[in-house]
């Protein structure tokens, strides 16, 4: 990174970084905000560079060997305990999970 | 609900169709776990489709030779190279809080593209394109109760296929007619049981008004439409919802509305549009689904007999009347239970009848479908022996097939329980055609002048001195005999 | 670089041990003691382990005892292994290095601990592990940092850092590691230790907690390339539970090792011997190439004109994939659930808040940036795009030479705190490694000298399912080199009770 160059604008405003906190559920206090707008903008900025590098017609990679591609057979086999699938949840009730429920920002729950 | 004659004739109906049908493989989409409808909750699940950490997905072969199967009856071009892409967002019912499905952008399409389906409207053949068939995993069971949400993850990761519909259906009939016809088509090819009482088969809407060959109006999305009849009824009520809006001068709302069955109306449900970035990626897990050539003439060897090929099999190989084979493969399980029925004795004409008639008129007003009516062929079969062999009456049939249709018991029984074993014995009758002949002088006079309405009149006689029990077609020779009628 | 017989078990390699018990010269019970007391002697110091069951462990030994010396035993048995966190052991806790899963214990066991058992390995316990193998130091670990077994106040490499450590410093003979952009052979070139990365595709990553599903892979850790070779041979192959894994047979690599190098051409990368370079990594791995050369190896220089791409490419789709893989920690089905939310929303994101440390934080979010609407054909689909690009120029590279050799980290070990503030800088010392990713190459980091008293790995990479090839060059240049003399001096407890305050 050259020194001589006046810093460019953050490549990311407070907006975006709410949104995306959002989208990713995650509750970020102020200063975890505050930090990630500036670290996610200068690496974002480090990431220009892609932006005008010709790629010609390359396509999107596909990684794996084409020749795997591994199916199942349309067999059932034994499924896990109740007791195992739900060992490691943290609230249960007669064979079911419990969650909170959704409220609606009018207070109501959703269908 | 207003709105004048020449506003109602002012816009035309566009509507499209979304429908989700659970594949009827053995297995779930990634995983082993078996496809089992009513177990305990969370007693048919595993590491992948609980989304456990670590856990990956494996595609069933199954799964894609139905959805092969379902693009090639629905006249599809199938693509060699399709890709399931991951939708990203959060929800209990989603343990990965991602889904696995196909979606669609340039030059990268699902699994099939670009079908048509025919139906049959009021004698004419209209063509619906289908723009696309996709794969998906299903999500497990939310259920709210006692302020909080309980999960069951038995449904989580079945094998869904997603058929999109072009805008082409023009009413809430035509919608329910193409609803019936894709259930049909589908059932028949053995892809999907399509029961939408079970959820096997779920479907959502989106409608729109517009000039009649002018540029689309906005749309709504429309959910939870439980049966046929609620898609129509649904349909029906928000074109006309549209329409008044439109006519009193104001725009339609582009949102997701719920239909709701009690009230019959549709409702605006309050999702936020905003939210919905599910950031589809291709899901790298799994690699490109590779269907090629071969595979597909494989598939396509084995797609069961459709719908119309049966039906012209029905007319020339048992000599049934068009319209009784038409109602016979409306469904296959109707259709199956009529050949099985025939399989084990029962004349083809005699058994058609009777499932078009008594049988439908019992299924329509008990509200049921023909597989869980609790006479099964076998014991359909016997009731029609019972006929046939001249142990009863075709009239006292009809009493004890609604006895078995509403207990489910034995013909036999039944039979042997209300005293309906037709009097067949010669002598007995007889005995009791000479007594109405001493009886009823004059008639016997008309018959032996040659009116034949008098014969049926003794027979009556006959058969209220044996309270119904007489077999009528005896009875009517041994009169004839007795009188001496020429 | 194979020095005297060690004296301790505990410094044995594998290879050794099982020779040992087809002799009857030692036991697994004898062996496994020496190890545990190792542990006890210098876990204060290093600390590679979360999870350790030593008395599970002496069991498993002693059922050992008579048979690993037959003649039809399994491969690895009797033979003490550490498996990384982020591996799903059965009924043992299983955190991935961070708070989000603790107290999880999976109800399932990973592919390649599977087999491991079935070769008769003794599974000792979980190691330390950047969180969800996100990092380059194991200091993003939510339960402390490991150290480096040479140098206490120095990172261990990452994010693998406690297999990598545990190996060097005796507590385990084997270690398996997870690799998604340098996090085996980063780490075994810091702690001095062999670390493979295979092709992807080589080895099922049923059971591991994916970080980047497109770059993830499993690989050994070891003391010597003829251990690596041996580990890789047991856990490689197709697994019908991983639908990425390749059908390609498994070669016996042991039997493989012939240490011939006449003729092979050595691909040195220009691009990665530009400036930057610490001249201490920069002598030992000129040294290491002179020493091949002389061995019979062809040294050509090669130039990869887009490699330099790699990193940024590697840091957008590597977070994106992972953006979506961690989305499951909620709370709802494992792992930790805040007590503080009363509806669904809140607890997602206070569950996740408190869950994770601020490395993962970071990366989910420009996972979720790069993926969002509007940006993903700038950055998601272009990277995609980038890799593709830069698998195609190894992939040609790699025909006119038969293996490209560098340095495997810029700098040696660098010490604990120096980077932890600064991201940027810490995924500078990927720069070398992610390629191999991107490309699904395989690539092994052997220890070729030293920095100071810092050891020094090269890299070694090689064609798509050609790790034969790789691991023969490392095992040639093993035998090349002359031998450090030197182990890691971890400081004992003993001695640090009695050293001046």
């Amino acid at each position: 990174m050259s020194e001589d160059r006046p810093p460019a604008p953050p490549m990311i405003d407070a907006a975006t970084v709410a949104h995306v906190a959002r989208l990713s559920r995650l509750e970020l206090t102020p200063d975890e905000r505050r930090l990630f707008q500036a670290q996610l903008g200068s690496i974002l900025e480090s990431f220009q560079q892609l932006a005008t590098l010709d790629l010609g017609d390359v396509p999107a990679a596909v990684p794996g060997d084409p020749a795997a591609g591994v199916m199942r057979d349309d067999v059932p086999v034994a499924s896990l305990s109740r007791e195992d699938a739900l060992a490691n949840a943290p609230e249960t009730a007669d064979g079911y999970v419990v969650v909170p429920p959704v409220i609606e920002d009018d207070g109501s729950r959703a269908p | 609900m207003s709105g004048s004659a020449a506003a109602a004739a002012l816009y035309e109906t566009v509507i499209g169709l979304e429908v989700h049908v659970q594949l009827s493989t053995r297995s779930k989409m990634f995983c082993g776990c078996a496809c089992a409808f009513g177990a305990p909750p969370n007693t048919l699940t595993c590491p992948v489709c609980l989304g456990l950490p670590g856990s990956l997905p494996v595609l069933n072969r199954a799964a894609v030779e139905l959805g092969v199967r379902a693009a090639l009856v629905l006249n599809c071009t199938v693509r060699p190279d399709s890709r399931f892409h991951r939708k990203n967002y959060y929800y209990p019912d989603i343990p990965k809080n991602y889904q696995i499905s196909q979606y669609q952008y340039t030059g990268h399409p699902p699994l099939a593209t670009d079908g048509v389906l025919a139906l049959e409207a009021g004698g004419v053949t209209r063509r619906v394109g289908i723009r696309r068939v996709h794969l998906e995993e299903d999500t497990g069971k939310l259920v709210h109760a006692g302020g909080r949400s309980l999960v069951d993850y038995n449904r989580s990761g079945t094998p869904l296929m997603e058929i999109v519909s072009e805008p082409d259906l023009r009413s809430a009939e035509e919608a329910r007619l193409f609803l019936t016809r894709l259930r049909a088509v589908l059932q028949y090819a053995g892809v999907t049981t399509g029961r939408m009482e079970e959820g096997t088969l779920r479907c959502d809407a989106n409608v729109s008004l517009r000039d009649p060959g002018g540029p689309h109006g906005t749309r709504t999305e429309i959910k939870n439409m439980n049966s046929l009849r609620s898609v129509e009824r649904a349909l029906r009520f928000e074109e006309a919802r549209q329409r008044d809006l439109l006519a009193g001068g104001a725009a339609v709302v582009q949102e997701t509305r719920h239909w709701d069955e009690a009230r019959g109306l549709t409702f605006s449900s309050r999702e936020k549009e905003e939210a919905q970035d599910y950031r589809y990626f291709p899901e790298p897990d799994l690699l490109p689904v590779r269907v090629d050539a071969a595979w597909i003439e494989r598939i396509r060897k084995d797609i069961p007999e459709l719908p119309e090929a049966r039906r012209r099999r029905y007319v020339e190989t048992y000599g049934l009347p068009e319209h009784d084979a038409g109602l016979l493969t409306e469904t296959r399980p109707m259709a199956e239970f009529f050949e099985a029925t025939v399989q084990l004795g029962g004349h083809p004409r005699t058994v058609a009848n009777w499932l078009v008639g008594d049988v439908a008129a019992y299924m329509n007003a008990a509200g049921v479908e023909i597989e869980q009516i609790a006479v099964r062929p076998a014991a359909l079969a016997g009731l029609l022996a019972l006929v046939d062999r001249g142990t009863i009456s075709g009239r006292s049939a009809k009493e004890v097939l609604e006895e078995m249709l509403r207990t489910g018991r034995a013909a036999d029984e039944i039979v042997r329980e209300r005293g309906l074993v037709q009097i067949s014995d010669t002598d007995e009758l007889i005995r009791l055609v000479d007594a109405a002949i001493a009886e009823n002088p004059g008639p016997v006079g008309d018959v032996k002048a040659g009116k034949d309405r008098a014969v049926t009149f003794l027979v009556g006689q006959v058969m209220k001195k044996s309270r119904g029990r007489a077999n009528p077609e005896m009875v009517n020779r041994l009169l004839r005999d007795r009188i001496g009628a020429p | 670089m194979t020095g005297p017989h060690p004296a301790s078990p505990a410094d044995r390699p594998a290879w050794d041990l099982r020779a040992c018990y087809r002799r009857g010269e030692l036991s697994p019970s004898e062996v496994v003691d020496g190890v545990l007391r190792r542990i006890e002697a210098v876990e204060p110091q290093v600390r590679a382990y979360l999870y350790l069951d030593a008395d599970a462990a002496r069991r498993e030994a002693a059922q050992w005892d008579r048979a690993a010396g037959a003649e039809d035993a399994p491969p690895l048995a009797g033979v003490p292994v550490a498996l990384k966190d982020n591996l799903c052991t059965r009924g043992v806790p299983t955190t991935a290095g961070s708070r989000v899963l603790a107290g999880f214990r999976p109800p399932y066991d990973a592919t390649v601990v599977t087999r491991l058992r079935r070769a008769g390995a003794i599974v000792l316990g979980k190691t330390n592990c950047d969180e969800f193998a996100m990092g380059s130091s194991t200091e993003n670990s939510a339960f402390g940092p490991t150290r480096n077994p040479w140098d206490p106040d120095r990172v261990p490499g990452g994010s693998s850092g406690g297999s990598a450590a545990a190996v060097a410093a005796g507590e385990a003979t084997l270690a398996l590691g997870s690799d998604t952009g340098g996090s085996i052979r980063e780490p075994g070139a810091f702690c001095g230790v062999v670390g493979l990365k295979p092709t992807y595709g080589r080895v099922s990553r049923y059971g591991l907690i994916a970080f980047a599903s497109s770059l993830d892979q499993i690989g050994p850790f070891a003391r010597d390339v003829r251990d690596a070779a041996l580990l890789l041979r047991e856990i490689a192959g197709r697994d019908p539970a991983d639908a990425t894994s390749a059908g390609v047979e498994v070669p016996d690599y042991p039997a493989l090792l012939t240490g011939r190098v006449a003729g092979l051409r050595l691909g040195v990368v220009r691009e990665f011997l530009q400036d930057g370079l610490d001249p201490g990594v920069a002598g030992a791995v000129g040294e290491a190439i002179r020493a091949l050369e002389r061995s019979g190896a062809r040294r050509v220089d090669v130039s990869l004109p887009h490699a330099p791409y790699a990193l940024p490419a590697y840091y957008i789709v590597a977070p994106a994939e992972a953006s979506s893989n961690l989305a499951r920690y909620a709370g709802v089905l494992y792992g930790h659930r805040t007590t503080r939310a009363a509806d669904l929303i809140g607890m997602y994101a206070r569950t996740r808040d408190e869950g994770f440390g601020a490395e993962v934080k970071r990366r989910i979010m420009l996972g979720t940036y790069a993926l969002s609407a509007g940006y993903y054909d700038a950055f998601y689909l272009r990277a995609q795009r980038v890799r593709e690009l830069i698998r195609r120029e190894f992939a040609q590279a790699l025909e006119s030479v038969d293996v490209l050799v560098g340095p495997v980290a810029p700098t040696p070990a660098f010490p604990l705190g120096e980077r932890v503030e600064d991201p940027l800088e810490m995924y500078l010392a990927d720069v070398f490694t992610v390629p191999l990713n991107l490309a699904g190459l395989p690539g092994v980091s052997v220890p070729c000298g030293f920095a100071g008293d810092l050891p020094v790995g090269l890299q070694i990479a090689g064609r798509a399912f050609d790790e034969a090839t790789v691991l023969n060059t490392a095992y040639a240049l093993e035998r090349a080199l002359p031998a450090p003399g030197r182990r890691p001096r971890v400081v004992t407890a003993a001695e640090r009770r009695s050293s001046p305050a």
